[in-house]
């Protein structure tokens, strides 16, 4: 595929999120607006910071009178996920410039990693992902300033905009994701033990729950695969990264 | 408060957990181990925040049919487990929650 191709049909596979991320979008804008920031600050934490539910909670402490520190604590903890989400990309990123890995980290969110993966998964092999995750990723960066923008304006006239529950469609958006993706045991397990492990720790101070959750979850999916793998005569872990050339396409 | 103090230091602490990684790969190499573990990251992160958002509501779990999110929910698994397509799971989990909404 061409790097235009690649380009538009990372668009197109992220398109379903896109519209989950609308509903979002606008509410954000309303609440920062309801909270007391000024329309240019909302819209500049959309267009600098570009980051959904870190800036969800921080308008909300923004609200509560929180100070400054605590407030920017609570966005490094929310997007210590991310950090996650990078560092299981990292075997796709040798060999391209850091200019382009600085985009793609600016754009690194939710959506355009589950977007990213899936892909991935399907097609081990792809070449020229960073046009395909560009892709992606500029389709809900456009999408995520022009929502935040519909939400300063709509949320002036329809003050209730932030009661209506929009964060549903961001939920079966994510479902659609993951389900298909749960192929094996461990993957099940894994799933199935983040649920109920989150239920738990929800209520645990700066989503801190939801990092326990991650790293408990992983284990269970990992020791399983580990096991599952041994007793299936296969080695414990086969990198299918190793399949992909490490940076020299040249050979 | 000054708002664009706040929004400069959001920036570079978005940014920074985003990067770092990136950055660094291709500098050493991931541990098989760790790779492993890696990719069991989307599942693990992405059906927490699946719970989570599902089921807690106004600060309590609420596991009862009323919640139209969790028969939004569970409309969405069913679909995107048959179909595999991302675009029919989102609507249909939205027009679930929509009439849930409506008879609730």
């Amino acid at each position: 595929m061409t790097p235009a191709r690649l380009f538009l049909t990372g668009a197109r596979d992220t398109l379903p999120l896109i519209l989950a991320a609308i509903p979002f979008g606008i509410v954000y804008g309303a609440l920062a607006m309801n909270n007391g920031l000024s329309q240019w600050a909302t819209l500049a934490i959309s267009l600098f910071v570009f980051a959904g539910s870190a800036q969800f909670i921080a308008v909300t402490l923004v609200a509560s009178a929180a100070a400054v520190p605590v407030i920017l604590l609570t966005v490094f903890v929310v997007n210590l996920r991310h950090m996650l989400y990078a560092a299981s990309l990292m075997p796709w990123m040798t060999g391209l410039p850091q200019r382009i890995r600085v985009l793609m980290a600016f754009w690194l969110t939710d959506e355009t990693y589950a977007v990213v993966t899936n892909r991935i998964t399907r097609d081990p092999e792809l070449r020229g992902l960073p046009w395909y995750y560009c892709g992606s990723g500029l389709a809900m960066y456009g999408n995520w300033i022009l929502c935040t923008w519909l939400g300063i304006t709509l949320g002036q006239h329809i003050p209730d905009i932030t009661r209506w529950g929009l964060d549903v469609a961001m939920v079966v958006a994510f479902i659609g994701i993951v389900v298909p993706a749960l192929q094996s045991r461990a993957q099940w397990a894994c799933a199935l033990c983040a649920g109920a492990c989150s239920l738990l720790t929800w209520d645990w101070p700066h989503q801190s729950g939801l990092l326990l959750t991650a790293l408990v979850a992983i284990t269970v999916g990992v020791v399983l695969e580990r096991r599952d793998n041994s007793k299936a005569n296969r080695p414990a872990y086969e990198a299918e990264t190793q399949s992909l050339p490490q940076g020299d396409i040249s050979k | 408060m000054n708002e664009w103090t706040l929004i400069a230091g959001m920036a570079a602490l978005t940014f920074g957990p985003r990067y770092l990684p990136l950055a660094l790969a291709g500098r050493a190499r991931i541990p098989p181990l760790i790779e492993q573990a890696l990719r069991f990251v989307p599942i693990a992160v992405l059906s927490a925040i699946i719970t989570q958002t599902t089921l807690i509501h106004q600060g309590a779990v609420d596991f009862t049919l009323s919640n139209a999110h969790l028969l939004a929910a569970i409309a969405a698994c069913l679909v995107a487990w048959f179909s595999r397509g991302l675009f029919l799971t989102v609507a249909i989990g939205l027009l679930t929650y929509g009439v849930a909404r409506w008879i609730i």
